[in-house]
């Protein structure tokens, strides 16, 4: 694969380097209308500590990569291919017994914001206590009560939530406090990574900064490498340091916040900050013309061709390939092939 | 933090805020309570009940009671000394001689004291000695009946709506949850001409054999045991289909939850899931369908017992029926409505116990 | 007026590839996508094909049975399908097993030209010489029909009180749900006991359809009710509302077609609890006498105690029937139960 060898090429380093590696993964559904490729071919590298950010519309695939990362995908969506690299552990290859080791103690999820992702009918604190007790090492003896209690009260409290919080049920928190709940949950065996699918929707906007503002504060207190997706590019370029676009499955540029907001390669991430509102500028509102197209019958050639301002002829027969310009730069565009090459 | 994220939430269920209830007002405090109102709701049940009953066979201007006492009394003999008078005390008191809401009056007060009167076939035996007699049989079999098919039904529903259950489970379960379609009596009937007549294994009626007097001894009791296998199967079956088809939609509609994947996220070992998350939550509706699906399962249960002679309530109220014994079919009727209703009552007062949304004060 | 020129100008060859053509796109787009979906749903189908074929049989054995001529001459029916009343069968008080089955033991010895031939009495006969092929034929549209009128009755009566409720809230919303509330408490069968009792007479079936919808329209209602609740919060249905729409309109453009596979299943459902009950009211002693619906033959198996007789021809058919009504209607409401809800689809 073209994307491996370049990425070798360019960044000389091991698997030991990074905190995870995804190589070419992919994610279909099959429903009776034929393959929907949600997640197609995509390759990108988390270092240790590092908030990455995997932006795009709803639909473009950010969310299922994301849950693909943590082995959540469900039926009728399977990883088709690809490697996940924990370290030099591939998690594709790995059994559900391990993975489920895996999760939570190395890598942890902080759910949608919109969803109910807490159990109804059990305690706050028996939520938080039961991961901690499925993970206790082979061996070791389960700790007891009063340690459970100190550690609920301690992430209780790091999470911003008062430690009485944990002797109520899910359905007498707020939507803020829930995630709150959740990132108490997630930060319980100090994971390095973090994964966090869209934490804040449904959330009202001075609650989305609070949650954002913990989660910023959790990650430098654990040293975690996040993933964050969302897509709020305004919201996601103040929390994370690098910034992935996903456009039909695919990602179409990776660099550093400052190196994409200064200079977006892709016609894609150009229009997508163009229509960020601003104060600075007083300018009329941008959207993007067209629509996401639906993944079963995605035009030939490059996907975003019907919507690509820039659009030449050979965007409609050749898929641009994901080109590496830097360290952790890269863009999959046709404007850009000469240029990788030179 | 900010308070403005610590505020409890609005979005909440309106029945399941507990808020602290006004003082100001001792009445509505009273009848806001989740207690009283359910109460209440018993208590109309029975009221309802008990007045279609009352009220539809006036509807038709016939007093079929009453020629079916003068009948008795005609016969005369001496079994039915007191016939007579017994006819002469129905016309003045429920009678089509009295204005309406004076039967209706009278007939409450009985009601309102459980007394149902004296039976027309067993004339000097009253209703409610011939339902003390038969309601324990009818007791002992539904409780270990319908108590054991919610639990088997509902244990195989878990393990068959569950993702991870090995797919020949659903080969194995299917075909007889299916079968379980059928009637509880049809069943009955097959299970009896199996192993009653055909294999010779079990007796195919009664509740003991003839001979026997019902006492506390450890032969009696075997005896009973044995005689209560085919009624009991041919309950069973049905209820376990039942709650198994009931408890597989629920734990895959779980599954779909949320907070599922969250588990799943969180690493929980397979059977916590299994236990704490989906069926923990799959039998919330699990119970509040026990209280709605008692009725259909206990008239099912009612033929059963005529079909194999069972000495319950419905055997009694069969025969009741045969000889038209007005008081006796009433009497029978209204403990099995209001034995259903009590039994709702209960279900629906444990129900908060075990989902925290409902509370018991309502706001 | 060209066109009708022209349209009488084409060949008959046209016409049939155009009607062939025609019948190709229904077919494509209306046929095929029902079996289509057929395969992914077989449990409504196979639901379908048992009641369908017991229909089907039902059907071709009346129409097949009811022009033979009755076995006794001289009374005055037309048909061996109205002689079963009265006893069909040539030697009275004798139990026939069905004529086909030549190793069964006689239960009463016949003399050699009474024997009947081979498919005479294709069931047998019962202890008052009925002829029970006859009595199964004219009892299972007899107890079809009483889940039918039940089942109608029963979910129109349910679907208008659960919009009324739900639709106009308020006070009738609180009427008709305690009214629900409480009629789900009450055994409604036991209430037609005292009913029928305190009636005296005997119901008909469609009398007895009528009289099981009267208790059983509050299951309908509050399934239906659950669910307009539900839609009602929706946001095309707030939409409709603040455009103006009339409640009418909404209830019918907006709201029934998400509606209709409740209705459906609660429709099944409730045909098969009338069902049940019927069968059960009669096999009680509370049915028409002089019907030979299939509760009815229950209540005589029960009571001239088939069983131990050794009469098995008396209860196996009208089970096997009894069997196939319920088995296809809980297969027809698993299938419903998957169309609206398409989770409960396995991968497997």
């Amino acid at each position: 694969m073209v994307t491996t060898e370049q990425d070798t090429r360019l960044d000389v380093a091991s698997n030991d380097d990074y905190a995870l590696r995804i190589e070419g993964l992919k994610v279909y559904y099959g429903t009776p209308r034929g393959l929907v490729k949600a997640v197609d071919d995509v390759s990108f590298n988390l270092r240790p500590g590092e908030r990455f950010a995997l932006v795009g519309e709803s639909g473009s695939g950010k969310s299922t990569l994301a849950m693909a990362i943590m082995r959540l995908t469900r039926e009728p969506g399977h990883i088709a291919g690809g490697h996940i690299y924990l370290g030099d552990r591939d998690l594709v290859e790995m059994e559900e017994k391990q993975i489920r080791s895996i999760r939570l103690s190395e890598m942890a999820l902080v759910p949608q914001g919109a969803m109910n992702s807490l159990n109804p009918v059990m305690r706050v604190g028996d939520q938080i206590i039961d991961g901690i007790m499925d993970h206790v090492p082979p061996g070791e003896g389960a700790p007891n009560r009063t340690e459970l209690n100190t550690r609920i009260h301690d992430l209780l409290v790091r999470v911003g939530l008062d430690p009485t919080v944990a002797r109520l049920h899910p359905h007498e928190l707020s939507g803020g406090m829930k995630q709150r709940v959740a990132m108490a949950i997630a930060i319980s065996l100090n994971p390095h990574i973090i994964v966090a699918d869209e934490p804040t929707s449904a959330l009202d906007v001075v609650v989305q900064r609070q949650i954002m503002q913990t989660l910023g504060r959790l990650q430098e207190g654990l040293d975690a490498a996040v993933l964050l997706v969302g897509h709020d590019m305004g919201l996601v370029a103040q929390f994370a340091d690098t910034i992935g676009v996903m456009y039909a499955g695919k990602l179409v540029e990776v660099g550093t916040v400052p190196d994409v907001f200064k200079d977006p390669k892709h016609p894609y991430t150009k229009l997508l900050i163009q229509s960020l509102p601003s104060f600075d500028i007083s300018r009329q509102f941008v959207g993007i013309p067209g629509m996401q197209p639906a993944l079963l019958n995605l035009p030939p050639g490059c996907a975003f061709n019907p919507r690509c301002p820039s659009v030449h002829e050979r965007c409609f027969r050749e898929v641009p390939e994901y080109l590496n310009l830097d360290v952790g730069r890269g863009v999959a565009c046709h404007l850009f092939d000469e240029e990788a090459t030179n | 933090m900010t308070t403005s994220d610590n505020a409890p939430s609005t979005r909440a269920r309106s029945v399941a805020n507990a808020r602290p209830v006004p003082v100001i007002s001792f009445v509505s405090a009273f009848f806001s309570n989740f207690i009283v109102q359910r109460f209440l709701l018993f208590l109309l049940t029975v009221w309802v009940a008990a007045t279609v009953i009352f009220v539809l066979p006036r509807l038709t201007g016939q007093d079929p009671v009453k020629e079916k006492l003068l009948l008795e009394a005609q016969r005369g003999g001496s079994v039915q000394a007191g016939m007579n008078e017994m006819a002469k005390e129905y016309s003045s008191r429920l009678g089509l001689d009295l204005p309406i809401y004076e039967q209706y009056v009278n007939y409450m007060t009985d009601l309102a004291q459980l007394d149902f009167g004296y039976s027309i076939a067993y004339f000097p035996r009253t209703v409610n000695e011939i339902i003390a007699d038969s309601i324990i049989w009818s007791i002992g079999l539904m409780t270990v009946t319908l108590t054991l098919g919610f639990v088997l039904g509902t244990g195989a529903g878990a393990l068959l709506g569950w993702s991870r259950s090995p797919g020949w489970l659903s080969y194995a379960f299917m075909p007889l949850l299916t079968l379980s379609a059928i009637p509880q009596y049809m069943l009955g009937l097959v299970l009896m001409f199996i192993f009653a007549i055909m294999l010779n294994l079990l007796p195919f009626f009664g509740a003991y054999s003839p001979g026997n007097l019902p006492e506390w001894s450890l032969g009696f009791i075997l005896d009973v045991l044995k005689h209560s296998i085919l009624p009991a199967l041919s309950i069973l079956f049905s209820a376990v289909g039942f709650w198994a088809i009931g408890m597989r939609g629920m734990m895959i509609n779980t599954q779909g939850e949320d907070f599922m994947v969250q588990a799943d996220a969180k690493g929980l070992n397979g059977a916590r899931i299994f236990v704490r998350y989906a069926i923990r939550n799959a039998l919330l509706p699990q119970v509040t369908g026990l209280a709605i699906s008692f009725g259909t399962l206990l008239t099912g249960a009612v033929l059963v017992e005529v079909l194999f002679q069972f000495p319950g309530l419905g055997n009694t109220l069969f025969y009741a029926i045969r000889v038209s014994d007005f008081f006796q079919i009433t009497g029978i009727v209204m403990t099995i409505i209001i034995s259903l209703a009590l039994a709702t009552m209960v279900i629906d007062l444990v129900y908060p116990l075990i989902d925290p949304r409902v509370k018991y004060t309502q706001n | 007026m060209a066109r009708v020129a022209s349209a009488r100008n084409l060949t008959m060859r046209t016409r049939v590839r155009l009607a062939r053509r025609r019948f190709g796109i229904f077919y494509q787009e209306r046929i095929e996508p029902i079996f289509s979906y057929g395969r992914r749903n077989p449990s409504l189908i196979v639901g379908l094909g048992m009641l369908g074929a017991l229909l089907f049989f039902t059907v071709i054995g009346m129409l097949v049975y009811g022009r033979t001529e009755p076995h006794i001459t001289g009374r005055a029916q037309d048909s061996r399908l109205d002689a079963y009343v009265s006893g069909g069968a040539p030697v009275q008080d004798k139990r026939l097993p069905p004529s086909w089955c030549t190793w069964c033991e006689d239960i009463v010895e016949l003399e050699a030209d009474e024997k009947p031939s081979l498919f005479q009495y294709p069931m047998g006969t019962d202890t008052q010489s009925r002829d029970l092929f006859a009595t199964n034929l004219r009892g299972i549209p007899l107890t079809l029909g009483t889940g039918l009128i039940a089942g109608l009755l029963s979910v129109g009566i349910g679907t208008i009180t659960a919009f009324v409720a739900a639709y106009y809230r308020g006070v009738p919303d609180v009427l008709i749900r305690l009214l629900t509330d409480v009629g789900i408490s009450i055994p409604g069968l036991l209430i037609l006991i005292i009913i029928r009792i305190q009636l005296g007479t005997e119901l008909v079936w469609w009398q007895l359809g009528a009289g099981l919808a009267a208790v059983g329209w509050v299951f309908s209602s509050r399934t239906v009710r659950s669910q307009v609740l539900v839609l009602r919060e929706q946001p095309y249905v707030e939409i409709a509302r603040q455009s103006g729409m009339s409640g009418l309109a909404i209830i019918f453009r907006e709201m029934m077609p998400n509606l209709i596979p409740y209705i459906t299943a609660s429709f099944v459902a409730s045909v098969a609890g009338s069902i049940l009950a019927s069968i059960g009211l009669e096999a009680l002693g509370l049915g028409d006498f002089s019907s030979p619906s299939l509760g009815m033959t229950v209540y005589w198996v029960i009571q001239f105690g088939a069983i131990t007789l050794g009469m098995w021809w008396w209860w196996l058919f009208p089970l096997v029937f009894i069997v196939i009504i319920f088995v296809s209607l809980f297969l027809i409401s698993a299938g419903l139960d998957e169309w609206s809800n398409p989770r409960l689809r396995r991968q497997a």
